[in-house]
């Protein structure tokens, strides 16, 4: 007897619905037949049997959701030796996934409220995916010159459905699906935002955007200055940026600090739901060209965020994301959800950390992080692109050229080992920042 | 769709050439001509930096294609750029100023000579990345096209460009997106120091759209008025929601590729047959002889250049330094 498991279907993902059995007990069924219906946070695939045999038991019903990756679904009599799930991707395809400490929402007492949230609000949950979503919506509305462009935005409803019921709401004049071009449709959108125009350019992810990163630096950024004030350029580059899960060297890179580093740019890279929708809000607004740096891993994860009309959050202001007085964490995107995590597991060791979720990676925002390093004398910078000359680099220069005395300790950086993404599983999760790396950090800084 | 554009065609329409038209071009032409050599002598002596690559040869190409323009239409061009600002309708005090870096130049000294720009005139650059502005000629289409404005896009590249990629993403989402741009390849037969036939496997460039389905014609560039002739059939066919269409104008630069090109890869002869057998200001000066204008008249508009080009050199030479304070400002638009 044959076990069919549940597959991963794309390289993200950790569970899904069974939305539909396309056979039942008693069936026989063939290699390749097509045998039930899976949606996962991006899409309904269908899943084809590998093996042959006759179909003894389902094990889960249609229309149960969360059901793990690798769970058995139904199991063949007969037929060859166990064998692995039905599908494309590997089974041990979510690890690094599966160790995700941002899955579930932190409630530490420490944590505080976002002063940029209305008092007295109601709290909704929504995805980081939706937040996105409901931001280009939002200002869409509000202003007939805002348009998204990019591959796959419009009919297909985003590669990882962040576009979702766009076109149909906005037409195919302001929801643009364009050939598989970065550099020339970058190139379209900048020309169109010399103009006047105020584009959305979407890169299914940042590694295609080094295609076009002239048009982000030399056409966009640079313009206004060129120009002596006369062109403004007000654009927004966006999609998904550092490391997903297996997808190695080309796929999983960060670009926080490329483009961190140049002046005519304001760089963004939200951390949960009120981080995306707030942020992405006031990128599309602002009248400078904008890359916004989101992350894959985080799509699909529930944040609360304000009930309000119009929820814009500042750009360069970071956000005070736990209180603490022992040691500074800052972090950025994904990496704020594992600073959190480890801040949890040092207070119970007693070292109470505060985290700041920097939000606003140009312009950074120094004063708060000096006033939280005056408070606490100790920096641990984490990110998850390479060390050099990256982010923690440029954050721990400015502390330690404005705020040396209060230094106790030699601020400390946590970042990407100083490799390519490898492939394999074990080597993938020795290269990324881990909540382990950040703990040990923060012991030596503490000298514990 | 390939035709040849001759001076012939031209010749044929002169007979609807009024006076005025002949002079106008003709002191535009001039115009580009008396302060390029102006600016050559200024980088000479010091007083222009950097790069600076002169127009001279080539002034057929923007006055002609300037006549088939309309107001809202929008310019952009790569970095041999003083000759389309001229003739886009640019203070050339300002565009000498922003060659000497003075706070008096367009960009008020922080963009150069491959970086101005001027929206009252709808000039976009002015751009030093090569094939750049092709991606972004055919942005300013597609905001034409947003808007539905009825404008176009004139969007120049040279030979050198017409290898890049982008121009071909380019060309394709135009014609895919029926975009409102004219592609202006001038075409004066060297990218700096490479020979169009040494760089190139297909030397038609009018044809490069060929498997996009976008019609191309050779042009006489040397000869405004096959050029004016070209441009008023290509910017029709964009205006009127046909999509793109690609002029390539036959021309050639007299001086090097920048000032610091001593320009070895071409025989003294080559130039000097240009000169003296295809020059595009001797081609007009000629029809406007034939026309009965008066050698005086001729004069007077020489003279007039003359004076504008030195008042623009004067300026440019004392207009002040920026002020330190413009370091800092311009990096972003205050939101």
């Amino acid at each position: 007897m044959t076990d069919i498991l549940m597959p991963a279907l794309s390289p993200t993902m950790e569970e899904g619905t069974l939305s539909k059995w396309l056979v039942k007990v008693g069936d026989d069924i063939s290699a390749g037949q097509v045998i039930a219906e899976i949606e996962t946070d991006k899409a309904t695939m269908e899943v084809e049997a590998v093996d042959e045999g006759k179909v003894e038991a389902i094990l889960v019903e249609a229309g149960t959701e969360g059901v793990k990756v690798n769970t058995p679904i139904a199991r063949l009599e007969g037929g060859a030796a166990a064998s692995p799930a039905p599908t494309r991707a590997a089974p041990e395809a979510a690890p690094v996934a599966a160790a995700e400490p941002t899955a579930a929402p932190v409630a530490s007492k420490a944590e505080v409220r976002d002063p940029e949230f209305p008092e007295g609000t109601t709290m909704i949950k929504i995805t980081v995916r939706d937040a996105l979503r409901d931001a280009m919506a939002e200002e869409m509305r509000r202003d007939d010159t805002v348009f998204l462009m990019g591959e796959e935005v419009a009919q297909y409803q985003g590669a990882y459905k962040v576009s979702r019921g766009l076109l149909e709401e906005f037409g195919e004049r302001r929801v643009i699906d364009t050939p598989i071009t970065e550099m020339g449709f970058a190139g379209i959108g900048s020309g169109a935002a010399m103009a006047g125009l105020k584009p959305i350019i979407e890169f299914m992810t940042f590694n295609f955007a080094m295609q076009a990163i002239d048009h982000i630096i030399n056409s966009s950024a640079k313009t206004l200055y060129m120009s002596g004030g006369q062109i403004k350029s007000s654009i927004v580059f966006r999609g998904p940026n550092g490391a997903a899960a297996r997808v190695a060297a080309q796929h999983s890179q960060d670009y926080s600090a490329w483009y961190a580093n140049v002046p005519g740019l304001k760089v963004l890279a939200p951390y949960d739901a009120a981080d995306a929708k707030g942020l992405l809000k006031a990128a599309i607004r602002d009248p400078n060209p904008v890359v916004f740096l989101e992350h894959e891993m985080m799509y699909g994860n529930e944040f609360e965020i304000p009930d309000v009309e119009d929820f814009v959050l500042p750009i360069g202001k970071a956000k005070i994301q736990r209180t603490g007085k022992d040691v500074t964490i800052t972090a950025h995107s994904r990496m704020v959800g594992f600073a959190l995590k480890a801040a949890e597991q040092l207070a119970a060791e007693g070292i109470d950390v505060e985290v700041i979720n920097l939000r606003t990676l140009r312009p950074l925002d120094t004063d708060t992080i000096l006033a939280s390093v005056r408070k606490t004398n100790r920096l641990v910078t984490v990110e998850e692109g390479w060390g050099p000359c990256g982010i923690g680099a440029e954050v721990a220069a400015r502390v330690v050229a404005e705020a040396f005395d209060d230094l106790d300790a030699p601020p400390l950086r946590v970042h990407q080992e100083d490799v390519p993404m490898p492939y394999a599983a074990n080597l993938e999760a020795m290269v990324v920042p881990s909540v382990e790396k950040i703990v040990k950090a923060v012991k030596a800084v503490t000298y514990r | 769709m390939a035709r040849t554009a001759k001076a012939s065609d031209s010749d044929k329409k002169l007979s609807n050439v009024s006076k005025d038209e002949l002079l106008k071009y003709y002191r535009e032409m001039v115009l580009i001509r008396r302060f390029e050599e102006r600016a050559g002598q200024l980088y000479g002596m010091g007083l222009i930096g950097g790069f600076c690559h002169l127009y001279i040869g080539q002034e057929a190409v923007a006055v002609g294609m300037e006549a088939a323009s309309k107001d809202g239409d929008q310019v952009i061009t790569g970095y041999r750029d003083h000759g389309h600002m001229l003739a886009a309708g640019m203070d050339p005090k300002a565009v000498m100023a922003e060659l000497t870096g003075r706070a008096g130049g367009s960009s008020k000294g922080k963009g150069g000579s491959m970086h101005m720009f001027d929206i009252a005139t709808g000039f976009y650059g002015g751009h030093g990345i090569v094939g750049a502005q092709v991606s972004l000629g055919t942005g300013l289409a597609f905001s034409d096209h947003y808007r539905q404005n009825g404008n176009v896009s004139f969007t120049y590249f040279g030979d050198g460009a017409a290898n890049q990629g982008q121009v071909y993403e380019s060309f394709n989402m135009a014609q895919l997106w029926k975009l409102p741009v004219v592609y202006v390849i001038e075409n004066n037969e060297y990218a700096m120091g490479t020979s169009l036939a040494r760089a190139s496997a297909t030397i038609n460039l009018s044809q490069r759209g060929a498997s996009f389905g976008i019609p191309g014609e050779t042009v006489d560039g040397m000869d405004v008025f096959a050029v004016k002739d070209a441009a008023e059939r290509a910017a029709e066919h964009a205006r009127s929601g046909k999509g793109p269409y690609i002029l390539e104008m036959k021309t050639y630069r007299y001086r090097g590729h920048s000032m610091s090109d001593p320009a070895k890869y071409r025989s003294k002869e080559e130039v000097d047959e240009v000169k003296t057998t295809r020059d595009p200001i001797d081609h007009i000066k000629t029809m406007l002889q034939q026309a009965g204008v008066a050698e005086d008249e001729i004069k007077a508009i020489d003279n007039d250049v003359k004076a504008i080009v030195l008042e623009a050199v004067e300026f440019a030479q004392t207009s002040p330094e920026p002020d330190p304070s413009e370091l800092f400002t311009d990096i972003y638009t205050e939101a």
